[in-house]
């Protein structure tokens, strides 16, 4: 009995001791991810879907203000508004009537753009599955601690997203995306905002774990634009994006802010539909989620006062070409335009091309050729 | 002796690198103002040994890594908005077509060339955030005579050559970030920092390019170096920029004065045009030089008034150097370029109709011998056979022609042909075509607004009024040494004529729904009703009875009586 209760002393002490160790490491990493993506899209293309656009640079510059860096955006912009030949002001975006805002900016890097913004493409950056030649900017290179949020605006109905007024992508295919981005382990948590009519339909047959979902408004309310500029002469934003740009204009690097707050963005009052969202796949409590878990590419950084010793400089083996190399033969510039040379051209494509269709020739010999040639320019011979 | 070793290390750095940034400015007659920014980096290195190249300083690894990795000799792409309108502006130092435009020479170890290209295009969308991957069989070419390196070799080889172009592909700031993050000095010190994309991409015409060749060092030309190419060509317009005012600073052009030059560069110079302007009678030049410089460029002597940002004292006491352009009289003329070419459509309906390409030859005594390139969607059916060039009202028949018929979807009409243009003259080329009709599934989100042909591209030699330096190693201005010289009488020159717009026949989109809709309902009803007409059997139903007969059922059924 005493040794059972000396036993039982001694294990809890051990516990407690390890549950302090546990204690400060968990928060230390308390929210379990190590780096952040963004995929913002666009999905609608005309002047008059400015909005969208503006709506997309909005989070994309709230995103890059808060740390994370362009190689871990992946920028998809279905039109372009900032050259547009309609654009007032060129290579400027503007949120906000009266320009006091330019969301575009002057260093902005947008991967996919114009016609290279589809469901396809869209799915392919989700999953992972590109082409092998694909550049780095443009590949969603994330892992199983990561931290993904898809930003998603356009126009929308119950239960799908339309993608540059030609196709659209389903509730169902996006869910299944993410599943498949689960079962990879591709993510470690993902926020998954949408700002379109209906928007809250998109999120509704979400069934992976790890999942937050916002949305601009509830199935049947339709989400509205904010104000049109008289000078551009079309909406410049959404309501909701408008006042979640407002909101997270206040955000900074350190702050606290949760996502509870973030709920509480642009409420019926200004927004005119319900804004809608969904934690219930979401395994930690929403208020414990910090806002630049997502937004931002926050890192926790310990200070030492060790000093650490480096080794020797490596030494740089400057290469001196042309040094031993025996051969120097003169170089020249190539002739432009050698008249005489092209003319006499024609003999010798028409004996080494193995394509015989591509050949028409005129000054040499006619016979080899496999066109008929017109009149006018046929084969009489030298002008 | 480490002092002795560190200096030899110097020189020896100085010998492998160099970079050098140039801006021309030249007032047009128009009112409007033509800057050319050139940023040249030189690099002796040999990017196709066997060891990788590892070291960087001023070049950008990620060309040095396509280079090497792609085997590339020759590279040159441009970025373009806005068309150069030859003959109110006057020739451009560095031409190039609306859209982008990707050309490419290969080194002959490459197997696959196809292959390798597709790659490279790939690879450079991602560099410059443009949607070059689109680049692929159906729009690529192989030009059989234009395009010839503009760099040192002796392999001319048109196998290893591709070249293509997007009409359609924008250019905004997404495209001039990556560029400026290429610059050794970034965007932050040097010429580099007049380019703010606000003032850049509202003006009339904006091109941006790399150009990647090998060149020769000294006069012997007996070893090589690498050279990067950074241009960029902007004209502001008048009433847009300008204000209506005939007044250019480069604070009212770029929103930003110059406060040094690049400490990375050898040479930092800005070259004002001052040829039309030899007295000061035309526009006063603010603040005043004394440098000259005289210059031998696109056929003509021309004098320039040079700054060299590299001394302190350009900069004067206000540490910052704002160039004041003043026009004080409007009179006089341009020299009229001596080539100059238009194309356009021709014809009504979406079955048919004509390209018509027209080549100006406005020298008053010679003719010279132009090349022209055409490449022509497979889309838009080229029939050959109506092919005709007249000048001057009569047939004038090219000394060579290289057609390559197109192949649908696989790859598209390349005709080339070198014409003679005769003094004074217009020359026309004209070729019928017909459109095609597409697949559901191969038109654009938008095809109302019509599909883009490339632009034509006329290459030339054109007879010069001066005698043209032929020595290419001469310490010379950037932006006269781009296109090597060889002959002193002629200078090559290459004209791109507009992108065409041309509307295919759209099918409604909303057709299939509307069959879909209207089969399952002619379905529904005509055999449905077949369906019930054969299968219902009908039984006779006895009326039910009137009220009164009703009752005395009723009470005849109490009586126990049967009914009536």
């Amino acid at each position: 009995m005493k040794t059972h209760v000396l036993f039982n002393l001694f294990a809890t002490f051990l516990l407690a001791d390890g549950l302090n160790i546990e204690d400060s490491a968990g928060q230390f990493f308390s929210s379990g991810h190590t780096n952040n993506w963004a995929v913002l899209v666009c999905t609608s293309r005309f002047w008059f879907n400015y909005r969208h656009v503006a709506n997309t640079l909005s989070v994309y510059r709230s995103v890059k203000r808060l740390g994370i860096p362009d190689s871990h955006i992946v920028l998809m912009l279905a039109d372009d508004m900032a050259c547009n030949h309609r654009n007032p002001k060129p290579a400027t975006v503007f949120s906000h009537k009266n320009m006091e805002l330019n969301v575009y900016g002057d260093d902005v890097e947008v991967d996919y753009r114009g016609y290279e913004v589809t469901v396809e493409n869209f799915l392919r950056v989700l999953t992972g599955r590109l082409p092998p030649s694909t550049p780095r900017s443009k590949r969603l290179l994330s892992d199983d601690r990561s931290n993904i949020l898809i930003y998603l605006t356009g126009h929308g109905g119950n239960g799908f997203l339309k993608f540059q007024d030609s196709e659209e992508i389903s509730n169902v295919e996006l869910a299944d995306a993410f599943e498949q981005m689960w079962q990879k382990r591709r993510y470690n948590e993902l926020l998954f905002i949408i700002d379109t009519c209906q928007g809250a339909s998109m999120y509704e047959r979400f069934y992976s774990p790890n999942l937050m979902a916002l949305a601009s408004s509830q199935v049947g309310e339709d989400s509205l634009s904010h104000q049109p500029d008289l000078a551009i002469g079309v909406h410049l934003m959404d309501r909701y994006t408008f006042y979640l740009l407002e909101f997270l204009e206040d955000i900074h690097p350190a702050s606290k802010a949760n996502m509870n707050d973030l709920f509480k963005v642009c409420p019926k009052s200004q927004c005119v539909s319900t804004p809608g969202h969904r934690t219930d796949l979401f395994l930690r409590d929403p208020g414990s989620v910090l806002i630049t878990d997502f937004f931002g590419s926050v890192r926790k950084v310990e200070i030492t006062t060790e000093a650490i010793d480096l080794t020797d400089p490596i030494k740089e083996v400057e290469e001196r070409p042309a040094n031993g190399d025996v051969h120097k033969e003169m170089h020249s510039y190539v002739d432009q335009l050698p008249v005489s040379e092209i003319i006499h051209q024609n003999g010798k494509l028409c004996a080494t091309s193995t394509n015989k269709m591509s050949l028409c020739c005129f000054h040499g010999d006619v016979s080899e050729c496999e066109m008929q040639l017109p009149r006018g320019l046929g084969v009489e011979g030298p002008p | 002796m480490h002092v002795a070793s560190w200096f030899q290390k110097c020189i020896e750095i100085l010998i492998f690198y160099d970079f050098q940034e140039e801006l021309v400015v030249r007032p047009l007659h128009s009112g409007d103002i033509y800057a050319s920014f050139q940023f040249r980096t030189l690099w002796e290195t040999d990017f196709m040994r066997g060891n990788k190249v590892s070291h960087y300083r001023l070049f950008p690894k990620s060309l040095g890594q396509v280079i090497s990795k792609f085997s590339v000799r020759e590279l040159h792409i441009s970025f373009t908005q806005g068309y150069w309108r030859t003959m109110q502006w006057g020739q451009p130092y560095l031409p190039s077509p609306p859209g982008a435009e990707l050309w490419v020479w290969f080194q002959d170890s490459v197997t696959d060339v196809d292959a390798t290209w597709k790659e490279l295009t790939n690879v450079l969308s991602g560099i410059f955030c443009a949607s070059l991957n689109f680049i692929d069989s159906t729009n690529t070419v192989q030009p059989s005579a234009s395009f010839k390196p503009l760099g040192i070799g002796n392999v001319t080889d048109h196998r290893f050559l591709r070249y293509a172009t997007l009409p359609r592909e924008i250019v905004c700031t997404e495209n001039l970030t990556p560029w400026k993050k290429l610059l050794p000095c970034g965007s932050k010190a040097g010429l580099a920092v007049l380019l703010k994309s606000e003032k850049l991409f509202h003006s009339s015409f904006h091109s941006q390019a790399v150009h990647i060749r090998p060149v020769c060092q000294d006069w012997q030309c007996k070893t090589t170096s690498w050279e990067l190419r950074q241009t960029l060509n902007v004209v502001f317009d008048l009433h847009n920029s300008g204000q209506g005012k005939r007044e250019w600073s480069l604070f009212k052009m770029f929103s930003r004065t110059l406060t040094e030059a690049c400490p990375l560069a050898s040479s930092s110079k800005i070259y004002i045009d001052i040829t039309d302007n030899p007295e000061g009678e035309q526009f006063e030049l603010s603040p005043a030089t004394s440098l000259l410089s005289q210059a031998m460029v696109l056929g003509d002597r021309r004098t320039f008034s040079v700054y060299d940002l590299t001394q302190q004292d350009t900069f004067g006491s206000v540490r910052s150097l704002n160039l004041l352009i003043r026009w004080k009289s409007t009179e006089g003329d341009m020299l009229r370029p001596l080539l100059h070419a238009e194309r356009y459509v021709a014809g009504y309906g979406l079955q048919t109709g004509e390209i018509h390409t027209l080549m100006y030859n406005h020298h008053p005594y010679r003719s010279f011998p132009v090349l022209l390139l055409d490449s022509v969607p497979w889309y838009l059916r080229l029939y050959i056979h109506t092919l005709t060039v007249t000048s001057k009202g009569k047939d004038n028949k090219p000394s060579y022609i290289h057609y390559q018929p197109s192949k649908d979807r696989v790859r598209p009409h390349l005709l080339e042909m070198l014409v003679q243009l005769p003094p004074n003259s217009v020359t026309e080329v004209t070729v019928q075509f017909e459109r095609a009709l597409l697949k559901w599934t191969e038109y654009t989100p938008d095809p109302n607004h019509g599909f883009y042909v490339g632009s034509s591209v006329i290459s030339s030699l054109v007879p010069s009024t001066v005698a043209m330096d032929t020595n290419s190693t001469r310490e010379r201005p950037l932006f006269s040494s781009f296109f090597p010289c060889k002959e002193e009488s002629s200078y090559f020159v290459r004209v791109y004529t507009e992108p065409l717009l041309v509307n295919l026949p759209t099918p409604d989109f909303s057709m299939p729904y509307n069959v879909i809709c209207l089969t399952c309902t002619v379905v529904a009803v005509g055999y449905g009703s077949l369906y019930n007409l054969l299968t219902r059997s009908f039984q006779i139903e006895e009326p039910s009875p009137g009220l009164a007969k009703r009752i005395a059922n009723v009470i005849r059924k109490m009586r126990g009586v049967p009914p009536l």
